[in-house]
This record gives structure tokens, sequence and C-alpha cells, in this order.
């Protein structure tokens, strides 16, 4: 009669090293299969869909080379606008993150909050800024009042996400050693907690604002304002050199803000 | 008695510390040293039993533990300093029970000056505004030393202080420790696993075995019998198998 805790120790080790490796390969082959199945659903593998593309791509491009400038003195308040929409949106989620996020850190000694704030941060993430937007130019009207509220809310669910996993990260120990010193719940937080989140904190919304201003053009095209507004314009009237100006003109500001981001995250960062 | 997550780690713990002098608690690990340490700095309550401090009284409720706390100062065994903030603002951080912790002020000069102070008794003036991320071991732990001298306590704790320190600096730091003692006539209860630290810089060992008081005494009095005592029952090591690759 044998048992398996009577085997050889050694065998069943070994034994144990081929059976995982042999669930490895099996794995791997099926997730192989669930992407080529993927690409095949989406028509990918289709390739009398490819034949027209290139020339297609080459005459659009052709079309809206060189860009044209010309109506630059009307993009200014546009571009200020989409500039708004994500400094608000940001400023405002990273305002409602914090508090949420905090509450959503797990270990923090209020396990119902802490479940009530992810299922909120959950909500606010999983709806995409494209409805949110939608829903808030049919509540507050046109402009990019409803967009910022948008990426605001979209931004939240995001941030607090980030932001509770950063102070999940914190090291409890100064905090130890200032409670040992009596010190409240609250200055911990203010005194060991705060200073060794920040520059994560502040990377992470950089990023989130460096995202809202791709997402606040998007936002334009649903009657949000802005910069998108001029694009979609553009394009609807066929005028591909001017919405080729209008793309350069994004790709100038994304790089400004982006520039801007690196800039802030080293001083911060060291 | 005092528990740690549901096990009872101190049991019929008596003591009586001394004031004005140095205690050293020694014995293996796990024998409950550092849960001597916090069941008196307050991280850990205890489940039966008291704390009485001269001068206090009893301690039995938070206004009590605030008294004794303000009065009380740690230092910790992995230094529990704040990597990327600078020397002098984490000596700052001993003295964060006397300011609101919503203010958006800077610190007032009065405790940078007290900061100040605490950093050059330790030596590290000079340092003052390096991160300390950047400092050495050693020099992470003066630190350590100096947030707890700037509160000017009358009883300063210390678990392992000089555990993760290079062993050429252990007998500098002791100095310091001694000299900090001495000039600031302070009660000293500090947890030591290197014994020869212990006796040398002690008035007084407690030797702890399994949450017990093994030995409780003047250094010169802890003889072989009374090491024998505490640490005792090493686990003897199974020797291989002799066909063992």
């Amino acid at each position: 009669m044998s048992f398996a805790a009577d085997r050889d120790p050694m065998a069943s080790v070994l034994a144990d090293g081929s059976r995982r490796a042999l669930r490895g390969y099996a794995g791997f082959i099926a997730a192989g299969f669930a992407i080529a199945a993927a690409f095949a659903y989406a028509d990918a593998f289709n390739l009398a869909r490819y034949r027209d593309a290139l020339p297609t791509i080459l005459v659009l491009l052709g079309d809206s080379l060189p860009p044209d400038f010309s109506r630059w003195q009307s993009w200014g308040r546009p571009l200020a606008e989409t500039l708004a929409m994500s400094i608000c949106g940001t400023v405002l989620a990273a305002a409602a993150a914090a508090p949420l996020g905090a509450l959503a850190a797990s270990g923090t000694g209020f396990p119902v909050a802490s479940h009530a704030a992810r299922l909120v941060l959950n909500t606010l993430r999983s709806i995409p800024d494209l409805v949110w937007g939608i829903m808030f130019v049919a509540a507050v009207g046109f402009g990019p009042l409803p967009g910022l509220l948008a990426l605001a809310c979209h931004s939240t669910g995001m941030l607090g996400k980030f932001y509770a996993e950063i102070i999940e990260h914190v090291d409890a120990a100064p905090g130890e050693a200032l409670r040992s010193h009596g010190v409240s719940r609250l200055a911990v937080l203010r005194f060991s907690v705060l200073p060794q989140i920040l520059p994560r904190v502040v990377d992470v919304t950089l990023y989130r604002w460096e995202h809202n201003i791709r997402a606040a053009t998007v936002l334009g095209v649903i009657g949000a304002g802005g910069i998108g507004l001029e694009l979609i314009t553009a394009f609807h009237l066929f005028a591909y050199r001017e919405a080729m100006a209008l793309i350069f003109l994004l790709l100038a500001l994304v790089t400004a803000i982006n520039m801007l981001g690196a800039w802030l995250r080293s001083r911060f960062l060291q | 008695m005092a528990r740690l997550g549901g096990r009872l780690v101190l049991q019929h713990v008596s003591l009586a510390i001394p004031g004005g002098a140095i205690t050293a608690i020694v014995g293996r690990s796990g024998a409950g040293k550092t849960t001597l340490i916090r069941t008196l700095n307050g991280l850990v309550r205890p489940c039966s039993g008291t704390v009485q401090v001269a001068g206090v009284g009893t301690l039995d409720g938070p206004q009590s533990w605030r008294a004794h706390r303000r009065r009380t100062a740690t230092v910790f065994q992995d230094h529990a300093l704040i990597g990327r903030l600078s020397a002098i603002d984490n000596v700052l951080l001993g003295l964060a029970d006397q300011r609101h912790p919503l203010s958006l002020l800077p610190w007032p000069r009065t405790l940078r000056q007290r900061a100040a102070t605490a950093l050059d008794s330790v030596g590290l003036l000079a340092r003052a505004e390096a991160p300390v991320c950047k400092l050495s071991g050693g020099e992470r732990q003066r630190v350590g030393l100096a947030r707890a001298l700037v509160r000017d306590p009358a009883l300063l704790l210390a678990d392992e202080p000089f555990a993760s320190v290079d062993p050429a600096l252990v007998g500098q730091l002791s100095r310091d420790f001694r000299a900090a003692v001495w000039q600031c006539g302070l009660t000293v209860v500090i947890v030591l696993h290197q014994l020869d630290i212990a006796l040398s810089i002690a008035d007084r060992i407690i030797g702890l075995v399994d949450g017990h008081v093994a030995f409780d005494g003047p250094p010169c009095a802890f003889d072989s019998a009374a090491r024998g005592r505490v640490f005792h029952n090493l686990r003897a090591l199974s020797p291989l198998p002799k066909d063992a690759p």
C-alpha cells in the first residue's frame, strides 16, 4: 500500500518541476490560439482589405501637405480652451482622488469604507470619458465646461487607483516612530506618509495631465469645444491641409507639456 | 503580559527600570526584547498588567500616555527615517508633536535650531542638508539618535541601535550614545544582541528567555551561569547526511 506522503520526496519535487513546465507550455499554446482567434475575428488576416490601404494613405497625406496655417489667428481661443480643460480636469480629479485613494488603500483600518471607495473609483474609471462627455454636454451645454467635468470624472477613477497603490507601498516604520512619540493619526499622514508619497503622486498626476491634453482634444469632437472641434470641422470640410496644421499644433502642445512635466518630475524625484 | 498577533510574547514580566542609568535587555531572537521596548513606548498595549512611570503614574488613558510619550524617545533598529528627506528634516520629525499637522508654515526657527543642535551633538551638522538615502548606515543611525535626542527626553528607548552598523563603527557609536546619556542625565533602555557591548555600556542587564525575565542585575553578576540561562538551548543543528552532494 502506498500513500502520497510515503513517496520519495526527491522524486516528487522533480516530478512537480516537469509538471509545472508542461503546464507552462500548455498555457503558452492556449494563449497563442486565443490571440490568433482575436486577430482573425477582427478581420486582420483578410489580405484583400490591405490592397488599397497604402495608396489611399499616400493620397490623403498628399492632400494634407503642406499644412495650411492661414487661419492661425482663430486657433488661440480653442487651444486655450483645450489647455484649460486639461488643467482643470486634472486638478479636480487629483483633489477628489486624494481622499478616495487614501480610503481605498488597504491597511488603513476601515475595511468597509475602503471597499466603498474602491467601488466608486472602479465605476468612475469604467465609464469612458467620451460617455461622461456626452452626459455632461446634455447636462450643462456645449463648451469646455462639460469637457473638464468629463475629464475630472474619468481621471478621478484612474488617479484614485494609483494613489491607493502608492499609499499601500509606504514604509510604515517612520510613521511608527512618530506614533511612539505620541503624534496623532493626522500628523502621521502629514509628516510621514505625505513626504514619502509626494514624488510618485506628482509623477502620476503629471502623466495624467499629459494624457488629459490628448483626451480633451477627442472630447472636442462631441461638442466639448477646444481644438478638437476645430480639427473635426476641418475634416468634415475636407480641409485636410488645415487639419494637418492643427495636428502639428497639437503635437507641439503635447511636446511642450511633456517637457514641462519632465522638468517638474526631475525636481521632485531628484 | 503582551500579545503580538494573538501570540503571547511577554508573561509575568515585573521590572523596575532605574532612572539615570543604562539598562540593557539581552536575549535570543524571539525572546520578547523588542516587544518589551514597544510596551514601554506604547506601540504595543499590554493585554494584562500595567506600566507605571515616575511622575506620571499608571499609564491607563490617553492623557497619561500623552504625558509619558512627551518625555520619551525611541531609536529604531532599521532607523525608521524617510530616505528622500534631508538629515535635518528627519530630525525635525522628532518634534512633530509640537506643531499643528495642517500648518503650512515652515518649521519655526527655534525648532530648527534645536534640530541643528541635536545633529551637532552626534557630529553630523556638516551633513544636515544631505538626503538621508545618501548617508552611510552609521550616519543614518546617528540621525536616528539625533531625532530621539532632539525631543530632550527623560526616557530614551533603543531597539538594536547598532544592528545595521559596520562593526568598526559600533565602538564610536556606543561612545556617542554613552556621552549623550551622561550629558543629559537620561534613563536609557537599550536592546542589544552584542553581549560584549551590553556589558561594556550598561549599568544593568535584563536577560529575557521566552518572554520571562531570566536575569536582572549588574553586568558584573552576569556570569557564565547567567549567560547559560539566558542563551541556553540553542537548537542543535542537525548534521548533514553523509551522501549529500
